[in-house]
């Protein structure tokens, strides 16, 4: 029997209490994520009992208890606090998904700073841009990654502090400091700080079509929809062993990759290796995976190897998958029942949603390609393209919309209130934030287009704005073509996602180049390694289409909705703004 | 003329170590199992390698298995040079 039980069911009694039941939650206990995730499993029994089972790349492997966790995160938080940082503020973590990544996460909620993690495989531009918008204070980071920190520093004033949790201390220069935690006296108590409901937490930086990246702010009690929908959804119990793949850089490896699990004192395993179909199973067979949360992206390159591979490893004990990030379609969810015995259940929210939304639940029968239903004590809708009222008609497409209120809702974007209103259909010009979460009257929009079924289940159809989804993450053509157009060959620059058979979309670029330049292969190449050493590999086009003229409009935008649907084969749609050739 | 192996053991750490890194690339190192090389970042490289020997290598083929070490790389391409 699943922990959620009857779906139905679940809907007619809800009340996001639940949650509390679920964590066992007594009056008076504090608010903190950190703790909960750590301590509060110590206090309830748990600290013998594993909490990490950590891979790298190399046959490096270790294990740490709950207790461990405590222990260690109390140390990153006392080490954070004797270094002057103070709750409030913004802290990077800005490594590859090792250990110290965990438990510094951990140690900043525990001292009440913001923690803000990114992914490792930013470019500098990318990073400068998070670290500028946030006013980042420190950054904990490893040897590795530490150059690109050294880069930007000058441009970064907020950035006082930049500890490097790894390596060789001698190499380190004037203005750095290092910290090994595991090297560190063990802290067996730390005073945490006493966050509650609203307090931040984590800032995760997601793209949007227009401007820069934006930081979606989330605070302490997002836990009760990260806990509630890790049972209820992920169906983690007390014996299982659960691998989530993504990386807390992201949305994914954060809600579902620490809090979730942890807070409900699951053993979960973290793999920091690359991608290959072998290295996988071969991890899943020796930590006996139970429960695998993955994204659509990774499960096409693994259908892409065949069932075969799968063959010669053991993978009996998985008993629950689900996926992530992008639309799962239907193609997949069949092999996944073919090559493992267990479809994957697709689930869907976002950076701005902080736990799932709609989704594919234990028990509930899946229709191949759907997202689901919407987790219990969510309203949502899709809304007219037009009107944005509710749509009735079962298969009609409308925009994606939710009733604000859910715990784990983003507060704010990240010192844009503006942007953060644009968010919600219905929203006053002059709405405050705090009045827009609580609002019976507007609908969050996640900025996607879907259709519900005469059974509820909703059917994604594509983005409603310019945003590319590549391997199942958000890249802003804003932040592409700015970066493109930094290259001393290219003039202007449009930046769309074209198909892809395993990604989902890919970046395309379509670039004007400046006089004295001209179209080669070698000229593609090198600014596709420009951009992906700038930004990140998934900002970096994997097509380059060199044009004599962009089409724009006549007030000098340029068309990406026009270049788009050419690459998609879709209808152009109007184009009576078009400038004239 | 360079050997594909030096000549894709030049482009790999030019392009994918940092000079301030200390790791050492040989025709054996772990490349997209080790993190040195992202599988989008597989790309670039699988486009330098089609640009450079003038081939096209099928999608089925350009696995990060295939990709994994030089010598890998080496053998994939050498599949499709023309003799």
């Amino acid at each position: 029997m699943s922990n959620i039980g009857s779906y139905d069911e679940r809907l007619r009694d809800f009340d996001w209490g639940i949650a509390g039941d679920v964590l066992g939650w007594r009056d008076g206990e504090i608010l903190n994520i950190g703790a909960i995730c750590s301590d509060r499993v110590c206090e309830r029994g748990g600290g013998d009992k594993t909490a990490l089972i950590w891979e790298g790349f190399g046959e490096r492997r270790a294990s740490y208890t709950f207790r461990d966790l405590k222990r260690l995160s109390n140390a990153f938080a006392k080490h954070l606090v004797d270094l002057g940082l103070e709750p409030g503020d913004r802290i990077c973590i800005f490594m590859d998904k090792i250990p110290s990544l965990y438990f510094s996460f951990l140690g900043i909620l525990k001292m009440g700073g913001i923690a803000q993690p990114l992914f490792s495989a930013f470019g500098e531009e990318s990073l400068e841009v998070r670290l500028a918008s946030a006013g980042t204070r420190a950054v904990l980071t490893t040897a590795k990654h530490v150059k690109k920190v050294r880069r930007i520093r000058d441009r970064l004033p907020s950035l006082e502090r930049v500890i490097v949790v790894d390596g060789d201390e001698k190499k380190l220069r004037e203005g750095e400091s290092f910290f090994d935690v595991e090297a560190a006296p063990p802290v067996e108590e730390f005073d945490v700080y006493r966050s509650g409901p609203e307090t931040p937490s984590v800032l995760h930086y997601t793209s949007g079509t227009t401007g820069q990246p934006k930081g979606a702010l989330h605070v302490h009690g997002s836990i009760w929809a990260q806990a509630l929908s890790t049972s209820w959804v992920l169906d983690l119990g007390e014996d299982d062993i659960y691998w989530c793949t993504a990386d807390p850089g992201w949305v994914t490896g954060t809600s579902y990759g620490i809090i979730g699990p942890w807070a409900l004192g699951a053993t979960q395993c973290v793999l920091d290796s690359g991608f290959t179909a072998s290295r996988w199973y071969q991890f899943i067979q020796d930590n006996r995976v139970t429960v695998w949360y993955s994204a659509p992206t990774a499960i096409r390159s693994l259908m892409r190897e065949g069932t075969g591979s799968v063959g010669k490893f053991d993978l009996s004990s998985l008993r629950h998958l689900a996926s992530v990030g992008e639309p799962l379609n239907a193609e997949a969810v069949i092999w996944s029942e073919e090559a493992y015995g267990l479809p994957f259940h697709d689930t869907f929210w976002q950076t701005e949603t902080g736990a799932i939304m709609i989704s594919n639940y234990p028990g509930m029968s899946i229709k191949p390609g759907s997202m689901g239903k919407t987790f219990p004590g969510i309203t949502g809708t899709v809304l007219d393209l037009k009107t944005h009222e509710p749509i009735r008609e079962p298969g009609k497409v409308g925009l994606i919309a939710f009733r604000p209120g859910w715990p784990s809702m983003f507060r704010a974007y990240w010192e844009q209130p503006d942007i953060y209103r644009s968010k919600f259909v219905g929203a006053a010009a002059d709405a405050e934030p705090d009045a827009l979460r609580t609002d019976p009257d507007v609908w969050y929009v996640s900025g996607d287009r879907a259709s519900i079924d005469k059974d509820g289940y909703y059917w994604f159809v594509g983005r409603d704005d310019d945003v590319i989804n590549t391997g199942g993450h958000l890249v802003g053509p804003f932040e592409i073509e700015s970066a493109l157009i930094e290259h001393e060959a290219i003039a202007e620059a449009a930046a769309v996602g074209k198909p892809d058979d395993v990604n989902m979309e890919v970046v395309k670029a379509f670039v004007m180049l400046n006089p004295g330049y001209e179209a080669t292969g070698d000229l593609e190449l090198d600014i596709m390694n420009f951009i992906r050493k700038r930004l990140s590999p998934l900002a970096m086009p994997q097509e380059i289409e060199f044009r004599d003229k962009l089409p724009k409009t006549r007030s000098g935008k340029i068309l990406r909705r026009y270049l788009r649907a050419l690459e998609w084969g879709e209808e152009v749609g109007d184009l009576s703004t078009l400038e004239d050739d | 003329m360079a050997e594909i192996k030096d000549v894709v053991l030049e482009y790999v750490i030019d392009e994918y170590v940092d000079e301030d890194d200390d790791v050492e690339v040989t025709f054996d190192t772990p490349l997209i199992s080790s993190g040195l090389v992202d599988s989008f970042s597989m790309v670039s490289l699988k486009a330098f390698l089609e640009k450079k020997y003038e081939i096209r290598l099928p999608d089925e083929e350009a696995t990060p298995e295939a990709f994994d070490t030089v010598n890998s790389i080496v053998a994939l391409v050498q599949k499709h040079v023309e003799p």
